[in-house]
């Protein structure tokens, strides 16, 4: 497992490397090679990762290598779609790097060895842990084209076309595709809590318990909701749309990695470097953990 | 053996008001080869004039006279001393003749480098002379060559790729701003020439809906009808602010047409939505604050020069990929010049006629079973008839009999024995 894994990275990389010499060159074939680089490596991806779910015989969420390589690999999937719906060549420039970091992070990590737990087999905990990752997957991508919205827009604004004038789309391609990855940010991330909240209520019998991540998780649906509300109210676009995405994508962090450090709460073991007998069993003992299994 | 000299003057050497005192004109051009084709010291000639450069291209036997002649021939046509604009000028001969050739036609030495029209006034040049027949073998050749090189530069480098015009910048700003300008609503206040040509560009890129406001109802009527559009009031400008996505001013107003104010008060009913504005007008039509405003966008004329400026440096970085192609055009040039003295040539027919006869013969000797003796004197026999078939040809090569036309004798000789191949 831990070969392909390897090679999952090296993929990732050279797509990388890929994109940063179309970035520079602007040839075709650099871009194909780089598209093709980060399939092949998503397909490695995705064989390693089925291969602990059958060993697991559950969703391998149960601490940070996992739930990191998970997140790698729905950024990739939703990269690959993105691709296909916009193609927005340069965007790889910002996407498979990330994926990669991600990638080498995961690999950094130790993978401590954890024993199959109950309350992880479920259709709903499936269903709330997809959805989230890909709802934030979908907030990391509105976070990297708002950033190349500014980019551009400060070329055309101060009247200086520099490196990346002529590299970029255009603006309006770069307000409507964040525009729509927030939606589809959103949507995902709304079912995700939705799905979170119902497993909760067959489990423990409550919907909400304040815990910090579902303050924060609800904090972030809430600020995209906003966002959502003036574009279509009030036609917000462009500049102002692109750094709320940026800050969104703020809160995002700080809900899936902030919170399981700085506060206590029953999805900070998914975070835990070395799972910690007392914790999981306070967290058994307390009877209120999962629902959001990883966001 | 002959010799290719160049000489000229160009905006590099030159200020614009010498330029224009030794310009000829198209009709002049063909007197000026007329008198140059009675000069016996030149063989062949071509006269290259453009607002930017006066050139001569000459081929000769003595290249000392002929650049004293064709100097001296400048002065006498325009009537200037020759002192006035000699320092200016350059002069080149050989492979550096050739080289500036093909530097001018594929725009590398144009004052934009990169810019299109010098080829085809460089065709029109040579179509002149070889109306007035004072083009012989080597400036075909030349020209051919040229053309071919030009058009490879254009095809293999980014020369002419980013905007260098006014017009064609504020388009692609555009681009970058719309993306695609299908279906965009355009508003021209005013008139002009630069104007106008930037409306034709943005509806050869599917802009549509071309709204024209003018002081004078009629002119903007008239505007209007050209551009398949519609005519409005000027008065009416703030109602079309809230369509438009595009906005071309060029008006003679000494004070803003559009203001800050102005604008600012529609982005609410525009949704937002972008606004593009090209000020071509000076003094300025459109508050240049307007710029400060979100998602509206201002270019003054000054600003579309910078970005010109920009541009021109990207095709410098191109045009050094376009030297390299034309090294190699010089090269290949000097080759087929060099075939083209008497000796190679001599040499090539021979060598062409003896294989010939070489294959030939052992062709025969083999089916036909003749003796070692026999066959000595077959071989003895084929190279005496090739030395009788090939003295008078030689003769006419080597010296000079050809009535100073030797390069066509020898062109002609290439081509018909296949030489080349």
């Amino acid at each position: 497992m831990e070969i392909l894994i390897i090679i999952t990275i090296l993929l990732y990389m050279l797509s990388a490397a890929g994109y940063f010499t179309y970035l520079f060159f602007q040839k075709e074939f650099l871009h194909k090679i780089g598209l093709y680089l980060v399939l092949a490596g998503f397909m490695c991806h995705t064989v390693s990762i089925a291969g602990v779910c059958i060993t697991l015989g559950q969703i391998p969420v149960h601490n940070l290598h996992q739930n990191l390589s998970i997140a790698g690999w729905v950024l990739a999937c939703v990269f690959l779609i993105f691709n296909y719906i916009f193609r927005l060549k340069i965007f790889g420039i910002y996407a498979v790097p990330l994926i990669s970091v991600i990638m080498v992070a995961v690999s950094r990590i130790p993978n401590e060895p954890v024993q199959a737990k109950s309350i992880f087999k479920s259709f709903w905990v499936l269903s709330h842990v997809i959805a989230v990752l890909a709802g934030d997957a979908a907030f990391a991508f509105a976070f990297g084209l708002g950033i190349l919205y500014l980019i551009q827009e400060n070329a055309i604004k101060t009247k200086k076309p520099g490196f990346f004038f002529k590299r970029l789309p255009s603006l309006e391609m770069l307000d409507n595709a964040g525009y729509v990855c927030i939606v589809a940010g959103f949507s995902l991330l709304t079912f995700g809590l939705i799905t979170g909240f119902v497993y909760a209520k067959a489990i423990w019998g409550k919907f909400w318990v304040w815990d910090p991540k579902e303050v924060w998780s609800g904090i972030t649906w809430l600020f995209y909701a906003a966002l959502l509300h003036e574009r279509l109210a009030a036609g917000w676009r462009g500049r102002r749309a692109a750094i709320m995405a940026i800050i969104g994508f703020a809160f995002m962090l700080f809900t899936y990695f902030g919170v399981n450090f700085l506060f206590k709460g029953h999805h900070s073991e998914f975070t835990r470097l070395q799972p910690a007998e007392t914790t999981i069993n306070t967290i058994l003992n307390k009877d209120d953990p999962t629902e959001k299994a990883s966001d | 053996m002959t010799d290719i000299v160049l000489l000229g003057i160009n905006h590099k050497t030159a200020p614009v008001e010498l330029r224009e005192c030794i310009a000829f004109t198209d009709e002049n051009t063909g007197i000026a080869l007329d008198s140059l084709k009675t000069n016996s010291g030149i063989n062949e000639a071509l006269l290259l004039s453009t607002c930017n450069r006066v050139e001569v291209l000459l081929v000769t036997d003595d290249a000392s006279v002929a650049i004293d002649s064709a100097k001296k021939f400048i002065a006498e046509f325009n009537n200037i001393p020759l002192t006035q604009f000699e320092d200016s000028l350059y002069i080149h001969r050989g492979d550096e003749a050739v080289r500036h050739v093909f530097r001018v036609a594929s725009s590398l030495d144009s004052m934009i480098v990169g810019e299109p029209q010098i080829l085809g006034q460089i065709k029109d040049a040579y179509k002149t002379a070889t109306e007035k027949k004072i083009s012989g073998v080597i400036i075909n050749r030349l020209l051919h060559r040229t053309f071919f090189v030009a058009k490879r530069v254009r095809t293999e480098t980014g020369i002419g790729d980013s905007a260098v015009s006014i017009s064609y910048a504020a388009i692609e700003l555009a681009r970058k701003i719309f993306g695609d300008l299908d279906g965009k609503r355009v508003l021209l206040i005013g008139a002009g020439e630069m104007a106008e040509l930037a409306v034709e560009h943005l509806i050869r890129n599917r802009a549509s809906d071309i709204r024209v406001a003018n002081r004078t109802f009629e002119h903007g009527l008239k505007l209007a009808r050209k551009f398949n559009g519609q005519a409005v009031r000027i008065e009416e400008l703030i109602d079309c602010l809230k369509v438009a996505d595009i906005i071309i001013s060029s008006t003679g107003s000494p004070g803003f047409i559009l203001t800050h104010a102005q604008v600012k008060g529609m982005i609410r009913k525009r949704r937002n939505r972008p606004l593009f504005f090209i000020d071509i007008a000076v003094p300025r039509d459109i508050d240049p604050d307007i710029n400060k405003l979100a998602n509206n966008y201002v270019y003054d004329i000054d600003d579309l020069k910078g970005v010109i400026e920009d541009n021109v440096e990207e095709r410098n970085r191109e045009a050094i990929k376009g030297e390299r192609i034309v090294d190699e055009a010089v090269i290949r040039f000097r080759e087929w010049r060099e075939n083209l003295a008497a000796v190679p040539t001599i040499k090539d027919l021979r060598n062409k006629l003896e294989s010939i006869a070489e294959k030939e013969v052992n062709k025969t000797l083999r089916s036909n079973n003749i003796s070692q003796e026999n066959a000595e004197a077959v071989h003895r026999m084929t190279r005496a008839l090739i030395n009788k078939i090939l003295h008078d040809p030689t003769q006419v090569l080597k010296n000079n009999s050809c009535m100073g036309d030797k390069s066509n004798y020898l062109d002609i000789t290439r081509k018909l024995f296949k030489l080349d191949e």
